[in-house]
């Protein structure tokens, strides 16, 4: 039978720009986000660029120190409030979370475009502050430095203000719909893990941002009224930022990282055609995730002047906020072992995430022990960390997953055998950009240097090359998805036999109101010989 | 087997002794935990690959709770071992014996300075007898820094409210890297120094020959060693290149345009009120930035500054006039 892309689908009706503009649709809203986010992305990814470019050398090669300054720190700005905090919840969240509970629509779908304007209005402060010369603080904003420093601080921060409201916005959004609109039968436990990390990512979203928002917003007053609140020269205590800033930023790497192991979830049981091993081992540890995760913040103050106790409780529960990653991990393997594994694009996402999110973790054990912490703070040992979490971790999976809804995003499939080129090049191309940079930073390198000793240039030019190559990976994935979408073949309405519900019961590309009935729930998410439908 | 050696830059203090063993147990346990992952991923991933037509379902369990009970406790238990070692490496940095010699060290941007118990200074070169407790009191004038030295695997934060406290006891004669490790604004990369690390006898020499530093050879000489070892050369050149500070060349003599509009002739006291007091005369185009080196210098190192400015300029004999 010849496939073809159903004629009513929320791509096609209703038409016209306005119509996309004032949607309430979440499948839309979704779509708008992907837009925005993939921009950001680009833009940050530019800066990425330009700072690998200036590292090729030891002095002073393409730019001035400011120059170089005001790149890290628009890259980190733009990279984390811009793309990584909304790019799984906001593009593939809320794609998905309806589709997949069997709802028609998120609980709040007006509330749910605010927060894409919201998002867009936040961003615009962001380029205001780049127009205006950027920023120099780094993208964690310390005090005093931030209070004196004599960049557009204020534009970015009160962006990035704003940009935290569509995020809650979006939190909140999920908490309700997942509460309140389940398919008739859908028990807790049969909520597909995706759905449960992203519950989990909701929880912080509502509990965490609005913390950050009162810090930038202390910042914004300090620099405005010259209250002293952080800076000791009116009065205030710099060690007051970083624990107000700590206490959301840390859990906001949860925010970045659970949604991806959500999607992670998916990938691995549907590619290994093989029911998920220990669900609620992994629905708890999100949940564990969430909430230990707020507890563990102090570990980035350890050399900072908090006391010695104090760091000592951190670091032991930090250590605890391992164990849930590490049960993730292994039940994953679990999930591979006896199955009937195949290597389509997203599975291979999937195991670039298993690899480089257990070196992730395993490095974070390093900072997490007290006394190794002291040497690798504030050194390229963290960057390279903080990056095989981020993007080893939640890049690969947002990666995995973008490749693995394509086809029910847009009811056309890419081309496998590019996009799998893409994914191996993306692969060795951050090998080699990030693992030199743990070596940097064990033998002392700390970060934010514009000008480094000769001693560190081989490890540097070896990281540069490294990011050059994944560049050229990134673009590929590009061009594979985009041109996709005008000669792909029709992809059906379940490709990979998957079992949860928007492969199940609804078309590729799913119709404006997902589906033609109410769902029933007649299997689990993992049952893969329920599954009827499948489309090739 | 010792992979920190190949990693780690050389010991120099007894903190390595502690702390490196421990690099040594995580890089191995890490190791084999990454070698578990990756070859779980490729093992499963050739043995239970696809190989029919259609998907094989797997009868295999989808739950076992002795499983999951045993990789929590294992790594619960490894963790709870790295917890200790190295809250224990981190209490012997946190306790300062009491014999320990005091260095005053005074972050600002972007240079160290340090004072010594009996009244000698540096910039940006700390200099201590081997095997001797040095105990350092650190303060900032500006913003937050961070005192790191890796070979001494210490580092601590330099605050601008408050006195943070570090020490150590350095094991070996040698010249080790020191390191702003806060991010402190343009200059963060280059506000590096050394600590040195001498005998007995080297350091009486050094405390001797700092406190008749500038004896014997003339102000003007001696005024261009200062121009580099107080770090004044970091923000400003004396061959006509701006830098965060206005170049120095022709100052000396030549009008000065301020900030404020009005000018002013850069004479011997111009360029005494700048050093002491910076922010009080600024240049038009440049920020109120400078610290004051008001303690650090003596007045014979401002006469001798003074003399070395002076044959930077084409007016070095008569000013004014």
């Amino acid at each position: 039978m010849e496939m073809t892309i159903p004629q009513h689908n929320y791509l096609r009706e209703p038409k016209g720009l306005k119509s996309w503009l004032l949607t309430t649709d979440h499948k839309r809203v979704a779509i708008l986000y992907l837009i925005s986010v993939t921009i950001s992305f680009l833009v940050g990814g530019i800066f990425a660029m330009l700072i690998r470019l200036e590292l090729i050398g030891p002095g002073a090669d393409f730019m001035t120190a400011d120059t170089y300054n005001k790149l890290f720190t628009l890259h980190g700005a733009v990279m984390i409030f811009l793309f990584l905090i909304p790019a799984t919840p906001a593009v593939l969240g809320n794609f998905v979370l309806p589709l997949m509970i069997g709802a028609r629509d998120v609980a709040f779908p007006r509330l749910n475009l605010a927060s894409w304007y919201i998002y867009f209005f936040g961003s615009i402060f962001a380029v205001v502050s780049i127009y205006l010369g950027g920023v120099d603080t780094g993208w964690t904003f310390y005090t005093p430095y931030s209070t004196q420093s004599t960049t557009s601080v204020i534009p970015m921060t009160l962006g990035i203000f704003i940009l935290g409201f569509s995020s809650i916005f979006t939190g909140l959004n999920f908490i309700v719909t997942v509460h309140k609109l389940r398919a008739p039968g859908m028990t807790w436990f049969q909520m597909p893990l995706m759905v449960w990390a992203l519950y989990a990512t909701a929880v912080i979203q509502v509990l965490a941002t609005p913390v950050l928002a009162i810090t930038l917003l202390l910042l914004i007053l300090e620099r405005l009224f010259n209250i002293g609140i952080f800076d000791p020269l009116m009065g205030g205590d710099p060690i007051l930022f970083q624990h107000f800033f700590w206490f959301y930023s840390h859990p906001a790497v949860y925010i970045m990282i659970l949604p991806g192991m959500g999607i992670i979830s998916e990938l691995i049981s549907v590619f290994s055609h093989r029911k998920i091993f220990g669900y609620k081992f992994i629905a708890f540890s999100s949940l564990a995730i969430a909430f230990l995760g707020f507890l563990v913040w102090g570990h980035h103050m350890f050399v900072s002047g908090q006391s010695e106790f104090a760091s000592m409780i951190f670091s032991l529960l930090t250590f605890l906020v391992a164990i849930p990653s590490g049960v993730k991990i292994f039940n994953w393997l679990a999930t591979m072992y006896k199955g009937s594994i195949t290597f389509e694009t997203p599975m291979l996402y999937a195991f670039s995430f298993l690899v480089l999110f257990a070196l992730g973790g395993l490095t974070g054990i390093f900072l997490g022990a007290l006394a190794t912490d002291v040497q690798l703070h504030d050194t390229y040992f963290v960057v390279a960390h903080f990056h095989y979490v981020m993007v080893g971790g939640a890049v690969m999976a947002l990666m995995g997953g973008l490749h693995y809804w394509w086809p029910k995003m847009f009811g056309r499939m890419y081309n496998m055998f590019w996009s799998s080129v893409a994914a191996v090049i993306i692969f060795i191309g951050f090998n080699f950009t990030f693992f030199p940079q743990f070596l940097l930073g064990m033998k002392g390198m700390p970060r934010r240097y514009f000008l480094y000793q000769p001693q560190f240039q081989s490890l540097h030019d070896v990281s540069s090359m490294g990011a050059f190559f994944m560049g050229i990976g990134f673009v590929i994935a590009a061009i594979v998805l985009i041109s996709s979408l005008f000669k792909g073949r029709i992809a059906g309405a379940n490709p990979w036999g998957a079992a949860t519900l928007e492969w199940t019961n609804a078309t590729s590309p799913p119709s404006t109101h997902n589906f033609e009935t109410t769902p029933e729930i007649t299997h689990g998410p993992y049952d893969f010989d329920k599954v009827t439908n499948r489309s090739t | 087997m010792d992979p920190t050696k190949a990693v780690l830059p050389p010991p120099g203090s007894t903190f390595a002794q502690s702390v490196d063993p421990l690099f040594n147990f995580l890089i191995i346990v890490a190791g084999i935990f990454l070698v578990i992952v990756i070859s779980g991923v490729i093992i499963f991933s050739v043995r239970y690959r696809k190989r029919h037509g259609v998907a094989q379902l797997s009868a295999a369990p989808t739950h076992n709770t002795a499983l999951e009970v045993t990789w929590i406790l294992i790594p619960l238990v490894l963790v709870m071992i790295v917890f200790l070692w190295g809250f224990k490496g981190y209490l012997a940095m946190s306790v300062v014996p009491k014999d320990a010699m005091e260095v005053k060290v005074t972050a600002q941007k972007w240079f160290w300075s340090f004072d010594y118990p009996d009244g000698a200074t540096s910039v940006n070169e700390l200099v201590v007898p081997v095997g001797v407790p040095v105990k350092l009191l650190m303060s900032s004038k500006d913003v937050i820094h961070s005192f790191f030295v890796p070979s001494f695997r210490l580092k601590r934060d330099v605050l601008p409210n408050r006195y943070t406290i570090a020490w150590f006891k350095s094991t070996q004669v040698g010249e080790y890297n020191l390191f702003c490790a806060e991010y402190c604004g343009t200059k963060h990369s280059e506000m590096t120094g050394k600590v040195r690390v001498v005998t007995e006898r080297e350091y009486n020499d050094w405390l001797a020959s700092s406190a008749a530093a500038g004896e014997g050879i003339a102000p003007a000489e001696y005024g261009a060693k200062l121009f580099v070892s107080k770090a004044c050369h970091t923000c400003h050149s004396v061959d006509g290149t701006p830098g965060n500070g206005p170049s120095l060349l022709n100052v000396y003599g030549h009008e000065v345009k301020l900030s404020d509009g009005s000018s002013v002739l850069a004479d011997e006291n111009y360029f005494r009120e700048s050093i002491l007091n910076p922010r009080a005369k600024v240049v038009i185009g440049y920020q109120p930035i400078m610290p004051t080196y008001q303690g650090l210098l003596k007045d014979k190192d401002i006469d001798a500054l003074i003399a070395y400015l002076k044959t930077h300029s084409d007016m070095e004999k008569e000013p004014g006039e």
